[in-house]
């Protein structure tokens, strides 16, 4: 124990070693805590199950602390996996100019592709792969998550590694380090903030996906993972008010710690990687770092991966360089540089056409033309209610994001709440709103649609606000030195100032409220069943009725929708913001 | 100090680098015909103009790049990318951000395999050689920029090079500072305190050159190669106020300004090709440095090295605006002395409207690519043309980057000259219409 009274010589050995001091006493039982409650939650993962089996879920409060282990550590799981992706995806793409030209775009597609609408058509591939055990449900529901995250996080990889500066870039290669040694000294502590910043958007993004990813029905069967968002279905099944405010309250809760305990010390952090090289004056702070960075069993343990690599190393074989083989295709590689690029390209010209013939003909076997026509127009009709409410958003958030923005302190306690709010999972609060429309007999396709943008106006805030907040004093001074008007400082400064800003935070918005269309369009509360018109609808009812043609169908025309909303609009806005509005440049 | 001349060190032969144009087959030259062998015992310093190359060829030098003609050779074996007796000291630093000063020394210890503590005792005695103890556990963005530069010393000296490469290493610091650095490193050196048996530093400060150099490369530019050398035999340290530091100086700027025979130089020189690589130079430096002729110089002439100390110019800076005036002929260069030409004279005399009219004429006259521009746009209805009808003509010549660079200069000196506008937006140049003359 750290805390005991100790004797002189014991004493003599921690003025050498450093004493533990009162940070320790917080530090310890937080760890080993956390320890035990990931180790007890993992195992309930891979409990036996078979689909049709009815898992136990009660609407008792006392469980939800049990329900919310469960639902982050899917969370967890998922973040861990993303990870491995990126490091992998994105460095191959980054370091492979071949692999680059197929990868990039892979990922702009996939980054388009709502993630609910193939819940359905994973869930069974998984349950098939872990027969008889509780981890197919919940490998699905984790793919869920990580189809939310990675892509993301892979291309904010991607683009660091493609920035990494030519002069730290020579010196390792001038230093001769190994391409693993350069991966961890070099490309990844430059990558780190944006990193780290990308997977906390994620994670908030997460949040959502989770809770919707539960409580999943495969061929008949409702799967009901014991989690928050089950807890939460189950709950609208029961038309249980109280359940709802019970399990709206755990995820405060959860989302906070989640926030204090992973995020906030992880960005303090990785301020640290920061590569402007001057002592800028810190801006995020985070008890929970201070706390493992002044305990002294932290510093210790910290340092203890680099003595046993030190220790290890001796026994470890040395670098050599590539065997004969190796170099021997890589010389042919090289020689053969024309014709294996003829190849490449050719080969994915063949493969994309045999995919895309394949896929047409699995949808048309099924799906009429006049119907996939239909589904144009549904997705017209979701794409106007996204439009309407991105706009709508704006005109509400932009203002009051400029007003908190100008004010530092102000923007200090609003902006990690707007943060919290977008990770707050919006699905929560659905029923709410169905009672609602119920109540007052409301026109469902209009104010179903709010839901939509709910859990997603927040990026919009946040943005603004980071926006508005690096306005140059002295550019604001002016304009009041000048005496410029309120409308012409809006035109003039405002709004040309947050645009890139804006522009960040509008896209997020925009492909959050076409996710959001599958759970949006289609609300239960009970018996009641609210549906409006749309391609989410398509989709969720396509599911629910196990039609995969038809899920295709909805998915794919989406997935056209987002990427056309993409390249027409937000590159271009992102273009225009980074080639004409970038301040101080 | 080598006088029985052993085998080289370091050797250079017939060392060349190019790349293709963007728009054609045609391949940009940077360096052409480099022979150089470095001795033991010996700092040698390359000097030139910039765009000459020079640091490039440190790179090929250390094997960050592939020269494509040529072989480098380092102990008689060749050179194919980075060896462990080669290190280099950047201009900009080059530190991880991220890694302490202690953790930055011991990087390419680390590479090599080195044992923990034999790479924390080597690490500790160059820090402590170099001046740094006491700032092992700091971070370099906690120290100040001479302190920074030490660390890259350290970092360079710490895996013992037989030959250290220097990118401009001083000329990122304050005077006082880089003074004091100099003063340390050639102590080092003096003292025989590093192993090092070579040096190698690019600059384009040539007292700094003369400072520290047994031997001065004197490049050429457009392509890159030795114009000549010159063996400095002045015991350290040197006194630059001596008259044979002094004579040196000159003697270097005399070379410096020899016009070689296709170059701008020289009013007979004449006309420079279309895809020129026309100064980074503004129109307020050019009139600054004739306004400074008019003012302080004798009948409109001056030394360059007292041009240069008046107006602190550096070397890179100096030569590119004498390469401006000469091209425009407002002033020309002979023996180490630049004197206004009447063109020049009259411009200085001018107000705003008769200098806008000076300088249009001679850009019409003596820049091709303005000429070209503005007969392309007078045969369109509109006056106009989207700025990609001229970057890939540029472009059969040049990189993509050097023609963007070309033509914004051109676009800069014309709009001042009010001959084009541009509009940045839209990319598009225009031929301004000059009916009403001299009117803003």
């Amino acid at each position: 124990m750290p805390h005991v009274r100790l004797d002189a010589p014991v004493r003599a050995a921690r003025a050498v070693l450093g004493a533990p001091n009162r940070w320790d006493l917080v530090a310890i039982p937080l760890v080993l805590g956390l320890l035990f409650v990931l180790s007890w939650g993992t195992r309930q993962m891979a409990a036996p199950y078979h689909l049709g089996e009815a898992l136990p879920l009660s609407l008792d409060p006392v469980h939800l602390p049990y329900y919310a282990l469960r639902t982050t550590l899917r969370m967890a799981a998922a973040m861990a996996l993303s990870l491995l992706f990126t490091f992998t995806y994105a460095t191959l793409a980054a370091k492979n100019r071949r692999a680059e030209a197929l990868l990039i775009p892979v990922l702009d597609v996939l980054q388009s592709v709502p993630i609910l609408g193939f819940l359905s058509i994973t869930v069974v591939g998984f349950i098939n792969l872990f027969q008889g055990s509780l981890l197919g449900p919940e490998a699905a529901a984790i793919f869920a998550i990580f189809t939310s995250q990675a892509w993301n996080m892979a291309f904010s990889f991607y683009h660091s590694l493609k920035m990494v500066p030519k002069d730290l870039s020579q010196a390792a290669h001038l230093f001769r380090l190994s391409p693993w040694r350069r991966f961890w000294k070099l490309e990844v502590p430059f990558a780190l903030p944006s990193l780290v910043w990308n997977a906390m958007m994620s994670a908030s993004g997460g949040w959502f996906f989770v809770v919707a990813s539960e409580a999943i029905s495969v061929s008949g069967h409702q799967i009901l993972l014991p989690g928050v968002g089950s807890y939460i279905a189950l709950a609208i099944e029961h038309k249980d008010l109280h359940a709802i405010g019970y399990a709206i309250a755990t995820m405060f809760v959860v989302i906070f710690l989640y926030d204090q305990l992973l995020f906030r010390p992880l960005v303090a952090w990785s301020e640290r990687f920061r590569f402007e090289a001057l002592a800028t004056d810190s801006v995020s702070e985070s008890w929970v770092l201070t706390l493992l960075r002044r305990a002294e069993v932290f510093r210790r343990l910290a340092r203890l991966p680099v003595r046993i690599g030190a220790s290890l190393a001796p026994v470890l074989p040395r670098r050599r360089g590539p065997t004969r083989p190796l170099v021997l295709l890589r010389d042919l590689i090289r020689r053969e540089e024309r014709l294996l690029s003829r190849l490449w390209r050719y080969g994915l010209i063949v493969l994309v056409s045999a995919m895309s013939i394949g896929f047409a003909r699995y949808v048309t076997a099924a799906v009429s033309y006049r119907e996939i026509g239909e589904v144009f127009l549904y997705g017209a009709a979701t794409a106007l209610r996204v439009v309407v409410l991105v706009a709508l958003a704006s005109v509400v958030w932009v203002p009051v994001g400029v007003w908190v923005g100008e004010r530092p302190r102000m923007a200090q306690a609003v902006q990690p709440l707007a943060q919290f709010l977008a990770a707050f999972p919006a699905n929560l609060l659905f029923p709410l709103v169905v009672m609602g429309i119920v109540q007052y007999h409301l026109n469902v396709n209009i104010w179903l649609s709010p839901l939509m943008i709910l859990g997603t106006q927040w990026y919009i805030l946040f943005n603004v606000i980071a926006g508005a907040s690096t306005i140059p004093g002295d550019l604001r001074e002016i304009a009041r030195n000048l005496g410029l008007s309120r409308w012409q400082r809006w035109r003039r400064l405002i709004l040309p100032a947050i645009f890139p800003a804006y522009v960040t935070g509008g896209l997020t918005a925009f492909g959050g409220a076409w996710n959001a269309s599958v759970v949006a369009e289609v609300v239960n509360w009970g018996n009641t069943q609210l549906t409006a018109t749309g391609l989410g609808a398509y989709i969720a009812q396509q599911t629910a009725a196990g039609d995969h043609p038809r899920v295709a169908l909805g998915i794919v025309v989406m997935s056209l929708y987002v990427l056309a909303f993409n390249r027409f609009l937000w590159q271009r806005l992102y273009r225009y913001a980074e080639e004409r509005i970038t301040l101080g440049a | 100090m080598n006088a029985a001349a052993p085998a080289p060190l370091l050797e250079l032969r017939g060392v060349g680098q190019s790349y293709p144009a963007a728009e054609s087959d045609a391949r940009v030259k940077i360096l052409e015909g480099i022979d150089l062998a470095v001795r033991e015992g010996e700092i040698v310093a390359i000097l030139g103009r910039s765009g000459c190359g020079k640091s490039t060829l440190l790179r090929i030098m250390c094997g960050l790049a592939e020269p494509s003609a040529g072989t480098v050779l380092y102990r008689g074996a060749p050179v194919t990318g980075p060896v462990a007796g080669i290190s280099m000291v950047f201009q900009s630093f080059a530190l991880f951000p991220w890694l302490t000063v202690e953790e930055n020394v011991t990087l390419g210890l680390e590479a090599q395999g080195v044992g923990e503590a034999e790479r924390n005792r080597r690490a500790e005695e160059v820090i402590d050689m170099i001046g740094l103890s006491g700032y092992e556990s700091a971070y370099p963005k906690e120290l100040s920029g001479g302190m920074r530069q030490r660390v890259g010393f350290a970092r360079a000296l710490v895996v013992n090079p037989d030959v250290l490469l220097m990118d401009e290493a001083f000329s990122a610091l304050d005077v006082p500072t880089a003074e004091s650095l100099r003063a340390d490193l050639l102590d080092l050196w003096i003292e025989r305190l590093i192993p090092t048996q070579a040096i190698v530093m690019v600059s384009h400060n040539i007292e700094e050159a003369l400072l520290l150099a047994d031997r001065i490369l004197v490049f050429d530019s457009n392509p890159g190669r030795v114009k000549e050398e010159v063996r400095v035999t002045l015991k350290h340290p040197r006194d630059r106020e001596s008259a044979t530091f002094r004579a040196l100086v000159e003697r270097i700027y005399g070379i410096m300004t020899t016009a070689k025979a296709p170059a701008a130089g020289g009013a007979a020189g004449g006309r420079v090709g279309l895809a020129y690589r026309l100064p980074e130079v503004s129109v307020a430096q050019i009139s600054g440095v004739l306004e400074q002729l008019d003012q302080a110089g004798q009948q409109g002439g001056a030394e360059l090295s007292e041009l240069a100390e008046e107006m602190h110019l550096d070397l890179d800076t100096l030569f590119a605006i004498v390469d401006a005036l000469e091209l425009l002929d407002l002033a020309h260069v002979a023996e180490r002395r630049i004197r206004m030409t009447r063109h020049g004279k009259a411009f200085v005399d001018g107000d705003q409207a008769q200098r806008r009219r000076i300088f249009a004429e001679h850009l019409v006259r003596r820049v091709p690519l303005v000429a070209h521009i503005l007969r392309v746009l007078d045969e369109r209805p509109q006056r106009r043309a989207p700025e990609e009808r001229f970057l890939r003509e540029l472009e059969d010549r040049l990189s993509e980057q050097e023609s963007e660079r070309v033509l914004s200069v051109v676009i800069q000196w014309a709009r001042y000259a009010e001959l084009l506008d541009y509009d940045y937006d839209a990319g598009v140049l225009t031929m301004e219409v000059a009916d009403e003359a001299g009117g803003v």
